[in-house]
């Protein structure tokens, strides 16, 4: 193509046009019209895509149902909420960007967070230079609540609680037998990374309070594809209760060992059952009885006004995606945080940001996906992590007992 | 460590079944080994997609089990169809890059290994994967339990590995890659097609690559980006055997797969790796003083 005068002046043109939009856009800013602009940059592609399409539907899910329901009362003006999506690609350096994006280019005032521990840590750093609040649900790493950050809700239970509750658990079925708790063995395969060490942490705690006595400790690899070592290890120890941890490739290859080795330890514990789908791949026979740890379950028996009941929740979510055969958790705390905001919006009744951060700090709510109440780090502390049992395939709460919708099979008795 | 190694004195079935465990381990890191060892030693060209080709291949498998066959049936569809892709690879990249310096055909590699995680998880997104056999186990004694699909993949590796190493001696094409590894420029004017001998090795090593994905859907999982783990033993393995050792790469491969297992075990998990690059360290150190030994003699 010969480039002509002409050719030049009208990519000029066209060059000026996107600055001026761009000029438009920063001028937009938080709120526009009747619609509040919430921002996310969330991993709509890369290794989290899937986890963070959960997150997004559940953000997405939240807004329609506030809208539908009359939107955001401030200041005797009714709002309708928005969001501003960006893909951050999964990788922290592209969150941390696009988070100055939205908030130096869109002028977005109001963040909701990305999906994973790492991306929050990426973020949070960015949100807290400008002061802007941010309402997180995805990212469960106990180190993101130990900076003191000012701008950082969480409405989801921190990573050392993940486990923490299986000791309490095998402690209650030692002293059932007639046991005392500290004569409970626990052997524990933990994946070393932040978040599969935070888990571990927790554990090490409750383990201590029990007088609990610890006889394998192995930290897995990044790189592991194998873990035939510790559980032979865990053969020849015999412990009472074995703890994994090592995100679904952890629980994936474990779930798949653990039958092929015949492990035969009564209580079995793991995260990230359900994302690793043991289940459909292993069988319910091979499965039978692992412990799996979650953030909130449909069959729980929390509600609200606007959503109902975790069930409601569950059957509503399915009928806008039908997709969907079971809502994961992680959709059910992207909503959470949605209604967090509105909550906050209506409370402060203001859009300045540090009335925002204070009506945030002051959230005492009940939601479908629980109690909703953040200490002075940020962090959620009004809703326990509940165990779910794998039973003849299905996922039932069985811990702790106050939410409990089955019994506890124990010791466990699988099909190998 | 010290209670692990009294553990094992007095369970010593332990040790026994820790290291037939790790020779079905090493299998496979040798078969995977010996084909980079293979482009490296002919090619020149470090292959950093090695692991990710493995992956391809147990994606193969996995979607061979979609489709509602049996996961060994995509054994053979895998060599066939990874020698054809590994010929298409080297028409059009590695060609390019075979007599430049090393670090273009690092770069070339590296984003051949990109590539292949990034299609792989469009395609099938970044769970993590695996394909039963279900061919079942049997105990020795009252402590080992073998699973049938290991020891199988052990003999088909070792079937794999002596079929290549047969047709490296008697055939034709593998008197010609070996005698384009000692020197290209001299097969050439003894008549040698070097780009013909060229693309087929990069195919072989493909196809070995393949076959090795099979086995690993079938004995652990997969996921898009699991391919460096594979990549990162394969590296290590051809290193410590030194190049233009095939035999000893094989052996390495056992090798390893047996110490980072007891490593493992001993040391503890978080170990196993660094056990395993340790030794590589001393296997080099303990080449560069025999190198130097000879040096003297030669003086």
């Amino acid at each position: 193509m010969i480039i002509t005068r002409k050719h030049m002046r009208t990519v000029t043109a066209a060059v000026a046009g996107v600055a001026a939009l761009g000029l438009a856009a920063t001028a937009e800013a938080k709120v526009e019209g009747d619609t509040i602009i919430l921002g996310s940059a969330i991993s709509l592609t890369g290794k989290y895509a899937t986890n963070g399409i959960h997150a997004q539907k559940g953000y997405e899910f939240a807004v329609d149902k506030i809208n539908a329901a009359g939107g955001v009362t401030v200041d005797g003006k009714s709002y309708k909420l928005k969001v501003t999506y960006y893909d951050d690609e999964s990788t922290p350096a592209r969150g941390a960007q696009l988070a100055e994006r939205l908030i130096n280019q869109d002028g977005v005032k109001y963040m909701l967070g990305p999906y994973s521990s790492g991306l929050t840590k990426a973020i949070a750093p960015v949100t807290e230079k400008y002061k802007i609040p941010m309402v997180e649900a995805e990212g469960a790493s106990r180190s993101l609540f130990t900076q003191g950050y000012k701008y950082l809700f969480a409405v989801l239970s921190t990573s050392e609680q993940y486990l923490a509750s299986s000791i309490a658990l095998a402690a209650e079925v030692a002293e059932k037998q007639g046991k005392k708790a500290s004569d409970v063995k626990i052997a524990m395969a933990f994946e070393n990374d932040p978040f599969s060490l935070d888990v571990r942490a927790g554990v090490v705690d409750d383990a201590k309070k029990y007088g609990m006595n610890i006889v394998i400790d192995d930290k897995l690899p990044r790189d592991l594809s194998d873990m035939t070592s510790t559980l032979t290890k865990v053969k020849a120890l015999k412990p009472d209760l074995l703890l994994v941890s090592g995100h679904s490739k952890g629980a994936a290859t474990a779930g798949r060992q653990i039958q092929e080795m015949k492990i035969d330890t009564p209580m079995i514990a793991m995260t990230h059952c359900e994302a690793a789908d043991v289940v459909g791949k292993y069988g319910a026979g091979a499965t039978e009885g692992l412990l799996c740890p979650t953030q909130w379950s449909e069959t729980l028996s929390y509600k609200d006004d606007l959503m109902g009941s975790a069930a409601q929740y569950h059957s509503d979510f399915q009928k806008t995606y039908p997709e969907y055969k079971t809502v994961p958790y992680q959709t059910a705390q992207a909503t959470a945080a949605v209604m967090v905001w509105a909550d906050a919006f209506e409370r402060a009744n203001s859009f300045d940001t540090d009335k925002l951060r204070d009506a945030l700090a002051a959230t005492d709510m009940m939601t479908f996906y629980g109690g909703i109440k953040f200490s002075e780090a940020g962090n959620n502390v009004a809703k326990p992590m509940v165990l779910r049992q794998i039973q003849d395939g299905e996922y039932l709460v069985v811990a702790p007992s106050k939410w409990a919708a089955a019994e506890l099979r124990h010791p466990r008795k699988p099909e190998y | 460590m010290i209670d692990n190694l009294y553990l094992l004195t007095q369970a010593p079935i332990l040790g026994v079944d820790l290291i037939i465990q790790g020779l079905f381990i090493g299998a496979v890191f040798a078969l995977i080994a010996y084909g980079l060892a293979l482009v490296w030693g002919v090619m020149n060209v470090k292959n950093l997609a090695q692991g990710d080709m493995v992956i391809l291949g147990g994606y193969i498998t996995y979607q061979a089990t979609l489709w509602g066959y049996h996961p060994i049936v995509a054994l053979p569809a895998a060599i066939v169809l990874m020698f054809m892709l590994g010929w298409i690879i080297y028409v059009l990249i590695i060609r390019r890059v075979v007599d430049r310096d090393m670090f273009t055909s690092l770069l070339a590699t590296f984003g051949l290994s990109l590539l292949i995680q990034q299609v792989l998880n469009l395609i099938y997104g970044p769970e993590v994967k695996v394909a039963e056999s279900g061919f079942g186990d049997f105990e020795v004694g009252s402590f080992i339990i073998i699973q049938n699909v290991r020891l199988y993949s052990l003999l088909l590796a070792a079937a794999l590995a002596l079929a290549i190493v047969i047709f490296m001696k008697k055939s034709r094409m593998g008197q010609a890659i070996r005698a384009t590894a000692q020197d290209a420029r001299a097969a050439r004017v003894l008549g040698i097609d070097t780009d013909q001998v060229y693309a087929f090795t990069y195919a072989l090593n493909a196809s070995i690559c393949g076959a090795a994905g099979v086995l690993v859907a079938m004995i652990w999982v997969i996921q898009p980006y699991y391919g460096i783990v594979y990549s990162i033993r394969a590296f290590i393995i051809v290193t410590a055997a030194g190049l233009g050792n095939l035999p000893g790469v094989i052996l390495t491969g056992f090798g390893l797969g047996v110490w980072e297992n007891v490593a493992g075990f001993v040391f503890g998990a978080e170990f196993a790796v660094a056990a395993v690059v340790i030794m590589l360290v001393a296997v080099l150190m303990y080449r560069l003083v025999q190198l130097y030994r000879v040096r003297q003699v030669v003086r």
